[in-house]
């Protein structure tokens, strides 16, 4: 039995006060696509959906379900793959796609304010633009940049860049009482006491409503070169990237990729690959001011591949032969789950020396249990992403296969010294593994200062660190 | 087989600038590349020569920086390569350029396939091939959609025209012109960059010419005249349904259907 109010017509009428009654979607009203996110198994219908286009209203929403007691579970886009975004416990989903604007682009600061709504792709067009360039480069274009607030989002520009957190600097919140609240700002330092903004950048929407962020720019890069390099084995292409990543340049991604992926990807698109002349590569980007600088960098990153036994070194220097490869690598996600009738995934992250070590694990267990696993990922920031097919087996055989499937590459990542979630987050469906993984001292504190924030435990429960 | 591909260097971004004063296209030498149809039109040189042996050369006409462009043929895999460069050769029509180029292929060598991109990003005619082949008196095939493959002294390939396709027998010598997508071009090799980093490219004068009258090259030579160019109004059109969600999914399928952006 929940412990949560379960709505009903006062509510909505309630609720209608804060919120024009058009904007709020209840019972019959509720779309399917508000009861699961883009890979969870975990599907749940909210009682109701409001979408707010201000941190006022979300503040009158929150504050009443405060004093109710209902479950509000934020929702962005939807397109999250662990379950940060499934109403559990149904009760009200703030859905905040229609808060939409770019409110200001700071030039001396070089800051972008941003709305919670805005798509990742709206954020790099709308800079880009303006000769400026937000790095963080997550494979969803779609997904709005709270949700990548949410999952501190990482992407594959990381390698150089960083990722979500390292250009967050400010946010506006509304915590669960209703409080708006400021974090951070345009500072560039910030000492002043614990950084709260750090800790909400990644708390899936278990802590506070992110109402606005303030996001760091830099300068955009002029130009930008692709290598795509092929090698006889993925051994050897994983075992040259810390030998690139020790060397004195910086790519700002560094990919692997397998031919049976990239084929699954030439179906997906319909659109032939550049290159197959090998069933493994490295898929590297450099940027710099101009084409000339940037070969300087990849001269002495192609003496290093040619050395550890790379085919050869394809150059993508320009925007039409860059998309050939990029439009596929960004397609490898829909392309792997379009090759199967149900998958789940593994995001795990491990000290970029061990990547080798792991995905021969992943082959190996591949082999003994008989089962489709595909994998790609960020070589050059040693994050992961391994997918389990489920093709033709029954529910039984499906759950027993992935629970151990699953399981023992946990246990692997923990014995290389990794973590759960490299950029996908906890949500519902890693918390098991967070709990293995953590000392039990660590899952306390995450309660405690889960407790601090939401102290009637409203926002998006049993998420994260909470059964 | 002898197979020769036309490429020229355009403007590396898609973002072109029309000098307000002139109406010329405003070519900064430092950001330019390979016309993207032209790698069609080399990679089917290229994967002809895979299939029935032979050579892939390519040819331009520019400016000596266009240079860059058949070093980046070599390094895609293309066995020689020639550029027609003069300053009398500057501001031709396409009737100038066609006859300018094959005057330089006539010099180059003898060709059993002559093979151009449908048109370039700059200048968007569609022509120069055509003209090309009209100046050499072969025949020509345009808006070429797949490249059957050689049997014999000809070539077998699908014309794609407005209503149908027709499938075609060229013979030696003969030029076409291919589209776009119809195969995925390769990328230029880094160990081949550095392979022919020497390699030679010939170079052709108004001087190496066998038509010597300079009436019949770059301005003087055009036909036309460009009075203006200016930057085309935009024709996206931009529509908003505002209905209940069945009704709309109707209207969206509806309206990729009848855009043939569905199979």
């Amino acid at each position: 039995m929940s412990e949560y109010k379960v709505l009903d017509a006062s509510d909505l009428e309630a609720i209608s006060q804060y919120v024009p009654r058009e904007r709020i979607l209840w019972a019959d009203e509720i779309n399917e696509e508000y009861s699961h996110d883009e890979l969870s198994a975990d599907a749940s219908y909210p009682e109701m959906v409001v979408k707010i286009t201000s941190a006022e209203e979300a503040s009158k929403v929150m504050r009443y379900a405060n004093e109710k007691h209902i479950a509000v579970t934020p929702r962005g886009a939807g397109t999250g793959l662990v379950g940060s975004s499934v109403a559990v416990e149904k009760g009200i989903m703030i859905d905040t796609t229609l808060m939409n604007h770019f409110l200001e682009l700071d030039e001396k600061n070089l800051t972008l304010t941003v709305e919670p709504g805005v798509l990742l792709m709206e954020i790099g067009q709308y800079v880009e633009e303006k000769g400026l360039f937000y790095p963080p480069d997550p494979g969803e274009k779609t997904a709005t940049i709270g949700g990548n607030i949410s999952t501190n989002a990482g992407g594959m520009r990381a390698v150089k860049y960083g990722v979500t957190r390292d250009y967050v600097r400010g946010l506006e919140v509304v915590l669960a009482d209703g409080t708006i609240m400021e974090v951070g700002g345009k500072v560039v330092k910030n000492s002043s006491g614990y950084d709260l903004k750090d800790l909400i950048v990644g708390s899936e929407g278990t802590l506070c409503l992110v109402t606005k962020a303030i996001l760091r720019l830099l300068p955009l890069p002029q130009k930008n070169v692709s290598l795509l390099i092929p090698f006889p084995t993925l051994a050897q292409a994983i075992g040259t990237v810390p030998l690139i990543v020790s060397s004195n340049v910086i790519p700002t991604a560094v990919e692997f990729m397998e031919r049976e992926v990239i084929m699954d990807s030439e179906e997906y698109l319909g659109k032939k690959f550049p290159d197959n002349q090998a069933d493994a590569y490295l898929l590297l980007k450099f940027d710099g001011a101009s084409v000339e600088e940037i070969s300087k960098y990849y001269d002495s990153v192609a003496q290093i591949c040619l050395e550890q036994g790379a085919l050869d070194l394809l150059i993508a220097d320009t925007d039409e032969r860059a998309e050939a490869i990029w439009k596929a690598r960004g397609a490898f996600l829909e392309a792997i789950k379009g090759s199967t009738t149900m998958m789940d995934e593994v995001d795990v992250v491990v000290p970029r020396s061990c990547v080798n070590e792991f995905v021969e694990f992943v082959h190996d267990l591949r082999k003994e249990m008989g089962i489709r696993i595909k994998s790609f990922g960020h070589a050059g920031d040693g994050n992961l992403h391994v997918y389990i097919l489920r093709d033709d087996m029954d529910d039984k055989k499906w759950a027993e296969m992935l629970g151990k499937a699953m399981e023992r590459m946990y246990l692997k990542a923990r014995e290389l010294k990794g973590q759960v979630s490299g950029e996908h987050g906890i949500g519902l469906a890693k918390k098991p593994y967070l709990k293995e993984s953590l000392p039990k001292e660590s899952m306390k504190l995450m309660q405690g200062i889960k407790k601090a924030f939401d102290p009637n435990n409203i926002l998006n429960p049993h998420k994260v660190c909470f059964d | 087989m002898e197979i020769l591909v036309c490429i020229k260097q355009v403007p590396g971004s898609n973002k072109v600038e029309v000098d307000p004063v002139t109406g010329v296209l405003k070519r900064n030498g430092a950001d330019s590349k390979m016309n993207p149809y032209d790698l069609y039109a080399l990679e089917c040189g290229l994967k002809l020569r895979e299939q029935y042996g032979g050579r892939v050369s390519v040819i331009t006409m520019g400016p000596p920086q266009a240079q860059a462009i058949i070093k980046e043929a070599y390094a895609m895999g293309a066995d020689a390569g020639a550029i027609v460069s003069d300053r009398a050769f500057g501001g031709a029509d396409v009737l100038a350029t066609a006859h300018t180029l094959a005057q330089g292929i006539k010099k180059f060598g003898k060709f059993d396939i002559i093979l151009c991109g449908l048109q370039t990003t700059d200048g968007d005619t569609a022509q120069v091939g055509p003209e090309v082949s009209e100046q050499l008196d072969i025949p020509c095939v345009c808006n070429v959609k797949e490249i059957k493959g050689v049997e014999g002294d000809n070539i077998l390939v699908d014309m794609e025209m407005a209503q149908d396709i027709e499938h075609l027998k060229v013979s030696f010598p003969c030029l076409i012109t291919v589209q776009k997508d119809i195969v995925q071009p390769r990328l230029p090799s880094y160990l081949k960059k550095k392979d022919t980093e020497n390699r030679e490219i010939v170079m052709y004068t108004l001087k190496d010419m066998e038509d010597q009258n300079k009436n019949n090259y770059g301005l003087n030579g055009s036909a036309t005249q460009v009075q203006r160019i200016f930057p085309p109004t935009s024709d996206k059109v931009q529509v908003t349904w505002d209905d209940p969600a069945d009704v709309l999914a109707e209207k969206i399928y509806s309206t990729i259907k009848s855009r043939k952006l569905l199979g």
